[in-house]
């Protein structure tokens, strides 16, 4: 029993990580709290619904898509919204109502087009195998989101520590006036992050319905608020404080679920608040950013 | 020339004054003489709570900054206190709904550590903290006490003529409140911490102790509205007043009038309540839809609502 929780809470911990990172990115570089995140997270869970249903399209094959897909929306949200929020009174709470009116938006807009039944996609969408592992046996789709989920982690690592783009997107996350002075173009590595986590948290989302059972159009508010706790808890900007913080949660809410089961939707709510008048910096944290 | 500046001042003193105090006697009247000329009382009712509620987050936003997504927290405490006086202490109605305004009040102060928070931080947090309020006043375990997800029938106390009485009384002595903190010292010495907290504390201004009065008597209002709300309603459900679409409503019709004034939350309520009755009931997601875009439309264009389209020209909105 206690394995079991402790292995699927690392599998499910390394998805939630990844399901936080393009709000961790959005965070870091924009000083902007993403309020529609949950949303395209949503979103990118119904392409995946929608083509596995009506085209047959693997899962797998819609990765690439929400990914393509949502970069292109991130782009298309990013030049009428952001420069005109930067250059107001207090970009950080217009920003914060702003995406809530965005998130409001996109909600509105999946019950109009999706209905408010909530869809899922089957568990056997990779076989019907499952993965045998210290006496107990785990879905293989848990174990194919945990590796998508690993492999883009990475991915982002790899781009933010060893590519020019990737050193600009930290400059301006360490000081942003600094970088602006040092001739970094802001607003144009702004823009890309931004594209950059939107999509992320789509293809995320793809995957989503594998790990939290079914999505509906009112599912986007609590993944924000699990994102932003993970976020918290590892420490903003760092992909691998999203692993962290991913892993805490997917490890609590698991023990959670086994010993405790009726109080397991408490557990982001509770970390949450427990980490921000703890140790508001995070797990990995620095210096806080009183944001 | 000193002397008549004096008195054009003190002229202009009492003119405001008197704007002052024509909205809360225009709610009263509004609010009382209505239900005789217009048959739907559910309406008029939820109107008004609302319109408090709105006041609840103007008071906390426009003076303080602290943008409260879970202010329903506090909505659905004071209908859970209000409840369990009834069911377990039987109080009757009235003193059961000044429990519940206490109740939300004592929550208030355990929930006071939130506010070393700000920005996205806060209202982040305390949605979370509202979460959780509502979990473990649904969660089984406390069957006992609150029902559970089972709710609350409080029929042998349903009084909807005296409950809508309290609600106008209560929406009333809101809007007064709001009116005196907005024309006190006080409420000068809040705008100052909310637009630079190190400062203000420098000019001598108590931050902690005036953010903490604030944030209890937005929760006492969010918490007296709701105990009405629940004994108004007499039979509901932990989603009912948990419902987290209280909150979003309560802020954007804020926003939609305009913070930090009194006219902007009873205008906005007034408005997009209307709208919301017009079209939201058999469509939600239509409305829904109208209000996500009118708010980016209000960031991008218009951040101080509508009532700032008269200030801009220089007039004297209260």
């Amino acid at each position: 029993m206690f394995t079991y929780s402790l292995v699927s809470g690392i599998l499910f911990g390394i998805f939630f990580g990844f399901m936080a990172l393009g709000l961790n990115l959005i965070f870091g570089v924009m000083e902007m709290v993403n309020l529609a995140h949950g949303d395209f997270v949503v979103l990118g869970g119904y392409v995946a619904i929608m083509a596995l249903t009506s085209l047959h399209i693997n899962p797998v094959v819609s990765l690439v898509i929400a990914l393509v897909l949502f970069f292109l929306v991130g782009l298309g949200l990013f030049f009428p919204l952001i420069p005109r929020l930067s250059n107001s009174r207090d970009p950080e709470m217009l920003s914060l109502i702003l995406f809530f009116g965005l998130s409001q938006v996109l909600e509105a807009l999946m019950v109009i087009k999706f209905g408010v039944n909530p869809e899922s996609l089957p568990l056997s969408v990779f076989g019907n195998s499952s993965w045998h592992f210290l006496g107990q046996s785990y879905q293989i789709a848990w174990i194919v989101t945990a590796l998508v989920s690993l492999v883009m982690i990475t991915l982002t690592y790899v781009f933010l520590y060893y590519t020019s783009l990737g050193r600009a997107v930290r400059a301006v996350m360490g000081n942003r006036e600094e970088a602006l002075a040092s001739g970094l173009p802001v607003k144009r590595t702004s823009a890309i992050i931004f594209a950059i986590g939107i999509g992320l948290a789509a293809m995320s989302g793809v995957l989503s319905p594998l790990m939290i059972g079914s999505l509906d159009p009112t599912s986007g508010l609590g993944l924000t608020t699990i994102a932003f706790a993970i976020v918290v808890i590892g420490s903003l900007g760092n992909p691998l404080g999203s692993v962290v913080g991913g892993l805490v949660y997917g490890v609590s809410l698991m023990l959670m679920q086994t010993y405790l089961s009726s109080w397991s939707v408490l557990v982001p709510y509770l970390l949450l608040l427990i980490i921000v008048l703890v140790k508001p910096s995070g797990l990995l944290g620095k210096g806080v950013r009183h944001a | 020339m000193l002397n008549t500046q004096l008195v054009e001042a003190g002229k202009r003193q009492r003119g405001r004054l008197l704007i002052n105090g024509v909205i809360p006697f225009l709610v009263l009247v509004g609010f009382s003489l209505s239900p005789f000329v217009y048959a739907n009382q559910a309406i008029l009712f939820q109107m008004m709570a609302f319109m408090a509620l709105a006041q609840g987050v103007n008071l906390l936003y426009g003076f303080t900054g602290y943008l409260p997504f879970g202010y329903v927290g506090f909505f659905g405490i004071g209908a859970y206190g209000m409840a369990i006086s009834i069911q377990l202490l039987h109080f009757p109605g009235l003193l059961a709904v000044v429990m519940g305004g206490l109740l939300s009040a004592i929550i208030a102060i355990i929930f006071l550590p939130l506010l070393r928070l700000s920005g996205a931080y806060f209202a982040i947090s305390s949605l979370a903290a509202a979460e959780v309020l509502s979990n473990v006043v649904s969660n089984s375990a406390m069957i006992h006490i609150t029902n559970g997800p089972y709710g609350e029938q409080l029929t042998q106390s349903y009084h909807p003529v005296t409950s809508y009485v309290a609600m106008v009384i209560v929406l009333v002595l809101t809007t007064v409140t709001v009116i005196f903190i907005r024309n006190m010292p006080f409420g000068r010495a809040l705008m100052a911490i909310r637009e630079d907290p190190v400062s203000a504390a420098m000019a001598g201004i108590a931050v902690v102790r005036s953010r903490s009065i604030v944030w209890l008597l937005s929760a006492l209002i969010a918490g007296l509205t709701g105990a009405i709300f629940g004994w108004h309603l007499s039979v509901f459900y932990p989603n009912t007043v948990f419902d987290l679409n209280i909150s979003i409503l309560a802020i954007v019709f804020t926003l939609f009038g305009g913070y930090g004034t009194v006219t902007g939350p009873v205008l906005g309520s007034i408005v997009l309540y209307g709208l919301y009755n017009a079209i939201g009931i058999s469509d939600p997601q239509y409305f829904q839809l109208i209000y996500g875009l009118l708010i980016v439309a209000l960031v991008l264009f218009l951040p101080g609502g509508i009532i700032s389209l008269i200030q801009r020209r220089g007039n004297y909105v209260p």
